[in-house]
This record gives structure tokens, sequence and C-alpha cells, in this order.
């Protein structure tokens, strides 16, 4: 679905990702791992096009992405913080990203899953965080697109809401949907990941199933596994 | 409709519902109308008016608009996640936000003229300011996108923006006449209309007083100036040198949006 080849990104005299190399495969999970600060948002912001490498290759489906950015008519994205016009209403905003996309393909089901038609008419300013939250994951999921890449989707949500949220997300990968998504929440991980891509310090420190993951560091559970990845017991 | 009227639609429209548009176009109105009714005659109450366009529209135009797209800058990254060139989306954010900030300001100047009934004169004065509150409206927000592309940091970009203002409104006028006084064994006419040219409150300043005939007041290069302005070639050119202030910020505004990292 996606190949990432020596991506390099730096800002000032700071190297952001240096060299990442990485293969998202097609109707899985891939979960980007990592510390604070290791490179996981300038990843998938270089993947939509948001920031440009200074070096390196992305190809989605052995196509280069483009400036024009057509390719993102098939992606959705959830940003990690829900930002939107503080006087338009969530009709409103999905009215404009209508308009912004001609796809025919509307997936509505979380608008009702995650109870959000009670506040399509109201000003986005005043919905809570939380609200504003699902608004954004409503959104991501909107046209159907056949990648999703969900920027720490279940913070800030309550846990009937991230439930919902992981739901779909189980329920759309059996439709062969991929996603990308980053996670600081290890049972997210333990309930979503197929693939994982450990990043640290702008490098992938290992990248490959889960499986693969647990059975090399000889760990049961997730958690632990990744643990080892972090002190540094395995190289990729 | 294309993208860039559907992306600019939908700022407008946010805009319009935003409370603190409404106070700034109340601001004229009251403005307008507290001048015109309580002066003595239309051609002071205009003289004033001209003066509190000058100096609240630049401030609060290049202020407002780097604010603005410092707290859209999550909703734009979204916007940048959709099938849609970088190119096409400021045209459409920079219509949606210039668009309703400068028809407030028109608003605030010609409800409250056309409501009071002024005489032929003082409307066509009274169109001619609002015209060029407008193009000095669009011409700050301008300056503001390209200063809110440009400084990352949002205090620092407010600050930016505050510091532009102060240049082209005190700081600015301050050096011309100290140059003027420095070097008035000279003649300083053309100099003085080129420095007067390369700011867009000085230039709007001018345009708007070539319409009284206190213009003459001036003394020797205000009647320059005023004979200047009065021919079709000059008043072309300082129309084109104050549409050259929207387009030059703007032209730096897109150039640093299309090559940004958000």
């Amino acid at each position: 679905m996606i190949e990432v080849f020596g991506l390099t990104k730096r800002f000032g005299a700071r190297t952001v990702l240096d060299g990442v190399s990485l293969h998202i495969r097609p109707g899985r999970v891939t979960a980007i791992v990592g510390p604070n600060s290791a490179g996981k948002t300038t990843l998938i912001k270089s993947i939509l096009g948001l920031t440009r490498g200074d070096a390196g290759v992305i190809r989605l489906n052995g196509r280069d992405i483009d400036a024009e950015g057509r390719y993102r008519a098939d992606i959705g994205y959830m940003p990690q913080i829900a930002r939107f016009p503080e006087n338009l209403s969530a009709a409103d905003l999905f009215r404009m990203m209508r308009d912004l996309r001609d796809g025919t393909q509307r997936d509505e089901e979380l608008l009702d899953s995650l109870r959000l038609r009670e506040h399509l008419d109201k000003p986005l300013r005043v919905l809570s965080g939380g609200t504003r939250q699902k608004v954004n994951a409503a959104l991501a999921f909107l046209f159907a697109p056949s990648l999703l890449i969900l920027d720490e989707p279940t913070a800030g949500l309550d846990p009937v809401a991230a439930g919902v949220v992981k739901d779909k997300v189980i329920a759309e990968r059996a439709k062969g949907r991929t996603f990308i998504l980053t996670t600081h929440v290890m049972s997210d991980l333990e309930e979503l990941a197929d693939d994982i891509a450990f990043l640290v310090d702008g490098r992938i420190r290992f990248s490959g199933a889960v499986t693969m993951l647990k059975r090399m560091t000889r760990q049961l559970s997730l958690e632990r596994a990744i643990a080892r990845v972090m002190d540094g017991e395995l190289a990729a | 409709m294309n993208i860039v009227a559907k992306i600019a639609g939908y700022g407008a429209r946010d805009l319009l519902r935003s409370r603190w548009l409404l106070a700034y176009a109340g601001f004229f109105a009251i403005a307008t109308f507290t001048l015109l009714r309580f002066s003595d005659g239309e051609t002071r109450a205009l003289l004033s008016l001209v003066n509190v366009v000058l100096l609240i529209v630049p401030l609060a135009s290049v202020i407002f608009g780097t604010m603005y797209l410092y707290a859209s800058r999550e909703f734009v990254e979204l916007l940048l996640a959709q099938p849609i060139r970088r190119g096409q989306l400021f045209a459409g954010l920079f219509a949606g936000l210039t668009m309703p900030t400068a028809l407030a300001v028109v608003a605030g100047i010609m409800i409250p003229m056309l409501a009071l009934g002024v005489s032929r004169e003082g409307l066509a004065i009274g169109g001619w300011l609002a015209f060029v509150a407008a193009a000095l409206s669009i011409a700050f927000t301008a300056i503001a996108t390209a200063v809110a592309y440009f400084v990352e940091d949002r205090v620092r970009g407010l600050a930016v923006a505050l510091g532009t203002w102060l240049l082209l409104a005190v700081v600015y006028d301050a050096g011309v006449l100290m140059a003027a006084v420095q070097l008035s064994d000279y003649p300083l006419e053309r100099p003085l209309l080129a420095a007067m040219f390369a700011n867009p409150i000085d230039l709007s300043r001018l345009l708007l007083l070539q319409q009284f005939d206190s213009a003459a007041l001036l003394g020797y290069t205000g009647a320059l100036f005023q004979r200047f302005l009065a021919g079709t070639a000059g008043a072309l050119a300082a129309v084109g040198a104050l549409a050259a202030w929207i387009v030059l910020p703007a032209l730096a505004g897109v150039r640093l949006f299309q090559r940004k990292d958000f």
C-alpha cells in the first residue's frame, strides 16, 4: 500500500526523521509507536504531504505521491488535535468536506454510534473537547477511504467512545481497509495492531508483525515486548 | 462552484457569525453616525472619519488576521489532508478572511451615511473612503498572511504583526518628516511622493485627502500632490500602488504557504 524509502526530514539543525524506510501492508493496522518527539506525527504528515521530506521517496500503490494531492482523495485523516472554525456547526463542517471531495461513497455510521446527530446543529465552539474529537473521528471515516491515518485516535475520548472507534477500526479492517495509527495507549495496540513500527529519535528501531515482535523478544505481552525494544535489546 | 469559492464561502460564513466582526462593523457605524450627527459640518466629520479609518483599519486588520490565521492552523492542516491543491486552499482561505472584514468596514461606514442622508458630495467622498478602507483592510490582511506563515510561533508572529503596523503607521512618518526637515534645502517633491507611495497608509491618506478642498492646506507639496493625483495617470498610479500593496504581500503569503511544513 505505502512504501517509504530513506525519508529524512530536518527542522533547522534538528533531524526529526533520519532515513526512515517502512512498508505499510494493505488490509492491516500498522501502529507507529515510540516516545514523544520520536517523529511519529512528522512521518504521518509526510505521507499526507503536509510536510515535505529533505530526502527520500514515498509511494502509494506503487506511485510517488504528487504535489497536486489527488492521491489524498482515498485517504481519511484524523489529526491529533481537533480545532474547527468556531462559528460553524458540525453539519456545516460535514457539508464543507463533502463539497471539497466528490466521492460518492459515504459512511455516516459513526454519527449514530457516537451519538453525534443531536450535536450537529450547534456551533462547534460550544461542543466539549470530547465531542469535537468524536466529530474529528467521524470526519475521517466519512468518505469510506481505503487508507485511514489516525493520530492518537482514542486520546480525549471517553471509554465508551474509544470502544466505538476501535470497533469501527476492526470492522473496516475486515472490509480490507488499511490503517496507520499512532498511540501511546497499550490496550489500543493490543486490540488493534497487526504490524508495529517502532520509531526512536527519527529512526525505525523495529518494524514488522506484532507476532514476530513477541516471538523475537520472547515476551507474551506487547507491553513487555515494547519495553525490551526500548531498552535497546533488539536491533531492527 | 469551484473549490476556491467553496472554501471562501465556508470561511466567510464562519466569520460573518463571529461577534468580533459584528463589534468591528458596529464600531465604524457608531463612529460614522456620531461624527456626522454631532460635528459642525459634513466635511469636518468626514475628515475626522478619514483619520479614524487610517488609524483603526490597518491595526485591526493585521492583528485580527494574524490571530485568526494562527487559530485556524489545525483546521488548515485538516484541509491540507483533503485532495486539494495548496494554491487553491490559500486563495479560498484568503478570500474567506478578507471579504467579510472588508465588508464590515464598508457596511459600518456606508449604512449610517445612507441612513442619515448626507449630501451628494458627502456621499461621493464617503463611497471613496469606503473603497480605500476596504483596500487598506485587504492589504493589511495580506500582510498578516505573510507574517503568520513566515513566523512559526504565535506570540512572536503577533509581535511582528504589531511591529509592522507601528512601523508603517508611526515610525515611517516620523522618519519621512525628519528627512524632510534635514534636507529642506533640496527639492523634495518627487522623493516625498515616492515615499508616500511606498507606504499603504500614507498612500491611502493621500488618496483620501485630495478629495477635500482643504488639501491645498497641505502647502506647496500638498498642492503638487493634488495636481499629480488629479491627472488620470497619477490617480491610476496611486490606485495601482494600493493594489500592489494587496498583491505583493498576498504573493509572499501564498509562496510561504506552498512551501511550508505543517
